[in-house]
């Protein structure tokens, strides 16, 4: 099986420096993308049919081909690297491990959109990556891979490592923009959308790691080799995560379109002894539940989303049967209400009465009624009834929750206690 | 008054932006790396020295929860509350932790030694649950597990 | 126009407004809060949701915020829809989750747009049991009190004071349901416009902290539609009065002058009409002996010296109404009527308007729209600050504009912002010292009045393209003015503006030598003059000399008497030619509110209603003659100036005296004697105006009646004064819709208690119903100004010299507001501004034009090489003509 994201990294952990990187095939993709026309990376990338892989599934050729064609320089590419979805531990890996991968990527964006200053934008706890990232980025600019006249070929681009300071909204991508410029990261109105109005007012791209990685394999082996690699429509290989009470908890590259149930049984190696898989969330804290009848739904956009929830990140937390679901809908809610930015209403308001009529639950306090109350603040939550996309994440989990673990709801309520917990 | 070396690196960030006020995250996080918080006065001269009000300033400060307006201890401890943490018993590791260290959230230990804080999901949550001391991540943590790293931190 | 569908029913709309705007000027009542007509939509809020139909098939519609929705052509609606209903709703009871419920105890109560929101959404059970999220509350200085726990974090009050005003002591903090809204720390606000944060906080998280002092609710208040004192521009006001006490001032909305804001100096001022130092009743003064007198003693003492006298000197002023500076020169006869200013702020201010016949002045709302300014010797901050305001708007226009080429409508606050960034338009402020519209200029030109003067000179030959500039002028002068040559030429909309801030003709000249040369080009810019007082304009249409010829009648015997005119003429010329003109006159009858050393001098003193307590008309910077009325009849020995001066013309025998019963016939003769002021009589209705036959009452309406109002007093119902001036009532009878914007006292509407039942009421861009108020005397003829006159000669410091220059105070250089307690705290202790030589704090001693002054020295840097400042007009600080040379040294001892 081909992993092109994973394949070059090291068995003991240790990143791959730009000689072993360069060995494996690496800086070609660029190398060739500067031999074309940034019309034609564009169009190899939106003919390779990728998807963004930072959640919301936007075309990532799509989204270039939408910096308008005159806008003056500056434009601006920036990497998202916050990854602060709960759950979610992706981008790390590929930064830590293979940061070159990254940083090709991240050049060939920037010449197939005109960008020559693009900028990491990292959340803070990641550390490892940050000082890998800034070894990679001396290797690459000691081997003219970035810098001035790229290669030779002309083509200028620094790469600035920003490092955040907190907050889950930063990963939203117009609040990250504010955050990068030094404000209070509240997300923006849109439209414009950051393609025509970004960064300083400038077009600015912005591309989750994942997303970016893939750009080198696709530009030196073809879209077509691209559309190949996967099991379903949606081209290419994603990796894919597994986290609570399974064996081998862990992150695996495999085709597009890989069934949840292989996920869950043969690479997270099954749940551990003495419990049962009771539901699952399939990209991140801000997607559906979904439960053990959707275990063979094939892990792309189109197939999550028939199942009733969301692709997201594609690293999933599994819920066991050992396991209060009320409990972990008030741990979702309870980050949710704590990272909303304070802007609009339903947020900040709902979000917090959400979370403290779920820890009422808990703690026996439940009320009649109290659950139509959370029904009702998931419709209120609803998309477009906010700012951002933050609130309407947050409700994803919790009516799922409310639809497939329904009994426990009411046995909080009916038994004044958390029924896991005796 | 900002010390040279605050100073500098200051500047040094500020080439990455073509706008000077866009350092100002940067610039706080410069001098809390040096001073271990932000205090009022700290917050006063950052914003002189980028050419921000003190209210300016403090809007961006207040926002992000990994900028401190009030003092740490030499060590801050932050600990994964988020869901796969949850669901692998974190509660048990904080539980430890505060009768361990006599502290709880937000509190720092009587000799100026640990800072105890909740953390969103540090993104290890394949090693859940998971801890932060100052810019290290622990995985799979147990209860004999975390003797050995509170030792490394004096 | 576009056709939108409202609950399948058709209407007309703007396209480039949005829908929450177009649905409130048809009339429906839509919540919301985050929404300002003047700040545009951010979405935050989400209150204003409506539903959103593709076309006629569509059933099921999406939910949209209406204020980030245009209103374009064939968009289709539903308000009603339950599913909209049901969201707002949801939205109020978010909202109210923290709030304290504290109404009964709320300055805001009874005029809150949350209360109104909340009752309109019908939310009236509370679900929510947990606990509520509590705040510190800040000190913020004495014109806001600050109780953060009510706040339901719309942001107006950010987006007001740091977008809108510029201020940057204040900011958002923290996130999610703890945001914060208030300065860093405890302290003052500093920016001059903070007073409005009481009327664009939809709750009572800033409330007036002066009306608490002495608080009652505004359907107990007695309004009336009245022009602003404390300066010439004119804005438009609110007052309240109850118990025959001034409570507060509210905005009232004027669209092409104050819009929503005013100033803190124009707020605030009101105070003046409680003061202790009103004069409340008649006095004679005969030797060291003060006689009250009641008001007939006081008429029959009148007609004694009236009678007995050889002739009147009439001593007019600046603050008081069009109508009482006639009914004076009335009496004295046109030849004995003086202003009450000194020759030179006459000449100044006679030469802005002459110069404003020609060239267009601007109002308010034009110079926003201005895309590129020049301001020639003028702290506009501290002078006319509601202009400045104006000017801060004007700098977002070339940047805004790029919105529109990225097809963002204006309105979408956040978006038009994002396009603009922080970059400014073209604002040149040329003062003596710094300015508080500096951070927005850019460039700024700091320098004596005859630098200010050539540079303005400079602009002006850039602009005709003769660059014949003298030899002396400095190259980065010359090159300044060829920049802000380029720039107001490259505007769409270029404007100039400048006062009688340096006390300098030459200045004022230049100014209109740089429109005048942009009309030659073929760009024809307005010109703004500020005017520093209230009627500066009206009484300079009307006088053509001044102070000291006034000493010069006396001296001749041409008259004997002298009727002092609501003036403290200690504040307008030095006081050795004040206390020669006072010396002189055989009697001196003094007609004045507040004691002063003018009246304290005078042999009668009558006392004089305020603005607040009389009827009138003001003329401000742009010409137009506008009508204040009587917010509550004044009791006692008080009664209006023009009154005690009819009451004069009858005791000299006058038929006026006999036949003026209302200031309608005082304003028909002043028309009749001057033509020129005869439109004023168009400035509002006359006190026969009736609709339906009805008045229009002064307060508003309550479902309790009238006896309400003093029932905790008493139970009788008193007979409420009646009034021959205007077509008011006081009382809440009368006509119950909205009156003619000239008559308007308070603004509400059913179910709109607070002011925003003004953004209910509009039904076109910008415009109130029905229409503006005010007119304008003079306009201006054909845009060309007078070439440029001679340049002056350069200013040359001098050895040991120092020019010393006028410096204005918003707090402190205002006659009136400085009897206010909480302007007085703001204002500055007197003091000399010096460059450098001598230590801040440090004593020294000024000695110009014969005064000596004994003063703290403060450091200002920005003042030009050569120069010093003396505050202007701070009470105790005498009155000395400047700018002028004078000495500075070290006090002794
Ligand atoms: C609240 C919120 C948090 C987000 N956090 C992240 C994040 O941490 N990393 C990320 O790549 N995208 C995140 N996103 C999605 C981004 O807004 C954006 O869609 C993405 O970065 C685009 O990159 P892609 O097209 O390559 O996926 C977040 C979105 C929301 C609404
Ligand atoms: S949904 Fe609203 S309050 Fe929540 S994070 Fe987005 S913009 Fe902020
Ligand atoms: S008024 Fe429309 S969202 Fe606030």
């Amino acid at each position: 099986m081909e992993k092109p994201l994973t394949g070059r990294m090291r068995a003991g952990g240790q990143p791959v420096s730009i000689r072993e990187y360069e060995r494996a095939d690496g800086y070609q993709g660029l190398r060739k993308a500067l031999a074309m026309s940034p019309a034609e990376v564009i169009e190899e990338v939106r003919d390779s049919g990728l998807r963004g892989r930072g959640g919301a599934g936007f075309g990532t050729g799509l989204k270039w081909s939408l910096v308008p064609a005159g806008a003056p320089k500056p434009r601006y590419l920036v990497c998202n690297a916050d990854e602060m979805e709960p759950g979610t531990f992706k981008d790390r890996l590929l930064m830590e491990a293979d940061p070159h991968q990254l940083l090709e990527g991240m050049a060939i964006a920037s010449y197939a959109i005109g960008a020559e200053i693009s900028y990491i934008f990292l959340r803070a706890e990641y550390t490892l990556a940050a000082a890998r990232l800034e070894a990679a980025l001396h290797e690459a600019r000691q081997a003219r891979c970035l810098g001035e006249d790229i290669l030779g070929s002309g083509f200028n681009l620094e790469i600035h490592l920003h490092t955040s300071a907190g907050r889950y909204i930063c990963g939203e991508e117009t609040a990250l923009l504010n955050a990068l410029e030094g404000k209070r990261a509240n997300p923006r109105a849109k439209p414009p959308f950051p393609p025509v109005v970004g960064l300083w007012g400038k077009p600015t791209i912005v591309n989750n790691v994942e997303t970016l990685c893939c750009v080198p394999h696709i530009v030196r082996n073809g879209s077509g080799w691209f559309r190949r690699l996967s099991r379903s429509q949606d081209s290419g290989t994603k990796l894919f995560g597994a986290s609570g009470k399974v064996k081998r908890p862990g992150l695996w590259e495999l085709p597009m379109g890989t069934p949840i149930r292989e996920i869950v049984e043969e690479h997270a190696g099954g749940m551990r002894e003495g419990v049962r898989l009771r539901g699952l969330l399939p990209g991140g804290a801000s997607t559906d539940f979904l439960v053990e009848q959707h275990l063979d739904v094939p892990m792309d956009f189109a197939g999550v989303q028939a199942a009733g929830s969301r692709l997201g990140t594609g690293t999933m937390i599994i819920l066991d049967d050992r396991t209060c679901p009320v409990g972990m809908t008030l741990n979702l809610e309870h980050f949710f209400a704590q990272e909303s930015c304070g802007w609009c209403t339903p947020c900040w308001s709902g979000l917090s009465w959400t979370e403290q009529i779920l820890a009422a639950l808990e703690r026996g306090e439940g009320q009649p009624g109290d659950l139509e109350k959370l029904e009702w603040q998931t419709r209120f939550l609803a998309p477009g009834n906010t700012f951002c996309a933050l609130a309407p994440g947050a409700a994803e989990p919790l009516q799922s929750a409310l639809r497939y673990f329904r009994e426990d709801f009411e046995a909080h309520i009916r038994e004044k206690a958390c029924p896991y917990r005796h | 008054m900002l010390s040279a070396a605050e100073r500098e690196e200051i500047e040094q960030v500020l080439k990455h932006y073509p706008v000077r006020d866009s350092v100002a995250i940067d610039a706080l996080k410069i001098v809390q790396r040096h001073r271990g918080w932000i205090s009022d006065e700290t917050l006063k001269e950052v914003a002189d020295f980028i050419g921000m009000t003190p209210a300016d300033l403090d809007g961006v400060a207040t926002f992000y929860n990994l900028l401190f307006r009030k003092p740490v201890g030499r060590h801050v401890i932050a600990l994964c509350d988020s869901v796969s943490c949850w669901i692998m018993g974190y509660e048990g590791i904080r539980e430890y932790l505060s009768s361990k260290l006599g502290v709880g959230y937000g509190q720092t230990t009587a000799d100026g030694r640990f800072t105890l804080l909740p953390i969103v999901c540090l993104g290890a949550c394949d090693r859940a649950p998971v801890l932060m001391v100052d810019g290290d991540t622990y995985g799979g943590l147990t209860p004999a597990g975390l003797d050995g790293i509170l030792e490394r931190y004096r | 126009m576009a056709t939108v569908y409202i609950e399948n029913r058709a209407y007309d709309a703007d396209p480039g407004e949005n829908l929450l705007k177009t649905c409130l000027g048809l009339g429906f009542d839509l919540p919301y809060f985050c929404w300002h007509p003047a700040m545009g939509s951010i979405g935050a809020c989400r209150q204003c949701a409506v539903k959103q139909f593709k076309d006629e098939n569509d059933t099921k519609g999406r939910l949209v915020m209406a204020c980030m929705t245009p209103s374009s052509d064939g968009a289709r609606i539903s308000i009603a829809d339950p599913e909209a209903a049901e969201f707002r709703a949801g939205i109020i009871e978010g909202l109210m989750l923290n709030h304290p419920h504290d109404c009964p105890v709320c300055d805001e109560g009874g005029e809150c747009h949350l209360q109104d929101m909340t009752l309109m959404t019908g939310h009236s059970y509370r679900r929510y049991r947990f606990h509520k999220r509590t705040f510190r509350n800040q000190y913020l200085g004495p014109f806001l009190a600050h109780e953060m726990n009510r706040c339901i974090q719309c942001y107006r009050c950010v987006r007001f004071y740091r977008g809108y005003a510029g201020g940057r002591d204040f900011n958002s903090f923290s996130i999610r349901n703890t945001v914060y809204f208030g300065r860093h720390e405890d302290g003052v606000l500093e920016n001059e416009f903070s007073g409005n944060l009481a009327e664009v906080c939809p709750t009572g998280v800033f409330v007036d902290r002066t009306l608490a002092q002495h608080y009652t609710r505004k359907w107990d208040q007695q309004f009336a539609p009245s022009i602003c004192a404390a300066c010439g521009v004119g804005c438009n006001i609110s007052p309240a009065e109850r118990y025959g006490m001034l409570r507060r001032i509210v905005n009232r909305y004027h669209p092409e002058i104050n819009g929503h804001f005013l100033c803190d100096r124009g707020r605030y001022s009101y105070e003046f009409v409680n003061s202790e130092k009103r004069i409340r009743q008649a006095r004679m003064q005969s030797g060291a002996e003060s006689l009250p007198l009641s008001k007939d003693e006081a008429l029959s003492r009148l007609a004694e010296i009236l009678r007995h006298s050889r002739g009147v000197a009439g001593i007019g002023s600046p603050r008081a109404s069009l109508e009482a500076n006639f009914a004076l020169r009335l009496l004295s006869g046109p030849d004995r009527f003086f202003a009450g200013i000194n020759e030179n702020d006459l000449a100044l201010a006679r030469l802005m308007i002459e110069l404003n016949r020609t060239v267009r002045a601007p109002s308010l709302r034009e110079i926003e729209s201005c895309d590129a300014v020049l301001v020639l010797g003028e702290d506009v901050t501290q002078t006319n600050p509601r202009i400045a305001l104006a000017l801060r708007q004007s700098v977002e226009q070339q940047p805004r504009s790029r919105a529109a080429a990225a097809r963002i409508p204006l309105w979408n606050d956040l978006a038009v912002r994002e396009i603009a960034q922080d970059q400014k338009g073209p604002l040149f402020v040329a003062a003596l010292n710094a300015t508080r519209l500096d951070d927005v200029a850019a460039a700024t030109y700091r320098a004596a009045p005859a630098d200010i003067a050539r540079l303005g000179l400079a602009v002006a030959a850039s602009l005709r393209q003769e660059f014949a500039f003298p030899a002396d002028l400095a190259p980065k002068v010359s090159e300044l003015a060829s920049r802000i040559a380029d720039a107001l030429l490259g505007a769409a909309r270029p404007l100039v503006v400048s006062g009688p801030g340096c006390r300098s003709e030459a200045v004022i000249r230049a100014a209109a030598a740089v429109a005048g040369a942009l009309a030659g080009r073929g760009k024809p810019a307005p010109l703004a003059f500020t005017m520093p007082e209230a009627n500066t304009a009206g009484l300079s249409l009307m006088a053509t000399a001044g102070l000291e010829t006034a000493l010069e009648a006396l001296r001749s015997g041409g008259a004997e008497t002298l009727v002092i005119l609501e003036n403290d003429l200690y504040r307008r010329a030095e006081s050795s030619l004040v206390d020669d003109l006072l010396g002189k006159a055989r009697h001196v009858v003094a007609v004045d509110h507040l004691e002063n050393r003018t009246a304290a001098r005078a042999s009668l003193v009558l006392p004089a209603a305020t603005f607040a307590e009389s009827d009138g008309t003001f003329v401000n910077f742009e010409g137009r003659a506008q009508r204040f009325f009587q917010v509550f009849a004044p009791d006692g020995g008080i009664q209006e100036s023009w009154r005690w001066l009819r009451d004069c013309l009858r005791a000299a025998g006058r038929e006026e005296g006999e036949t003026w019963h209302s200031l309608d016939h005082v304003i028909a003769a002043q028309g009749r004697q001057m033509p020129e002021l005869a439109p004023a009589a168009q400035a509002a209705p006359p006190a026969s105006f009736r609709i339906v036959d009805e008045r229009v009452p002064r307060m508003p309406h309550r479902s309790s009646g009238r006896t309400a109002v003093l029932a905790n007093v008493t139970m009788h119902e008193p007979k409420p004064p009646e009034d021959p001036d205007s077509p008011l009532a006081f009382s809440m009878e009368g006509y119950p819709l909205t009156p003619p914007q000239a008559l308007r006292p308070f603004t509400w509407l059913p179910g709109w208690n607070s002011v925003q039942a003004l953004n209910r009421l509009r039904n076109e861009a910008g415009a109130a119903p029905p229409g503006p108020s005010g007119v304008r005397l003079y306009e201006a003829r054909n845009g060309l100004a007078p070439a440029a006159s001679n340049w002056p000669e350069a200013f040359r410091p001098r050895e040991g010299e120092w020019l010393l220059l006028p410096l204005h105070h918003i707090f402190g250089s205002e006659e009136l507001s400085m009897y206010g307690p909480a302007i007085a705290s703001l204002a500055p202790r007197p003091y000399v501004a010096v460059r450098d030589g001598f230590e801040e704090g440090q004593m020294v001693e000024v000695s110009v034009r014969g005064l000596i002054f004994r003063l703290p020295a403060r450091i200002m840097a920005a003042l030009p090489a050569g120069t010093a400042g003396l505050p202007s007009g701070l009470p105790g600080m005498d009155y000395v003509r400047l700018p002028d040379w004078g000495r500075i040294t070290e006090a002794a001892g």
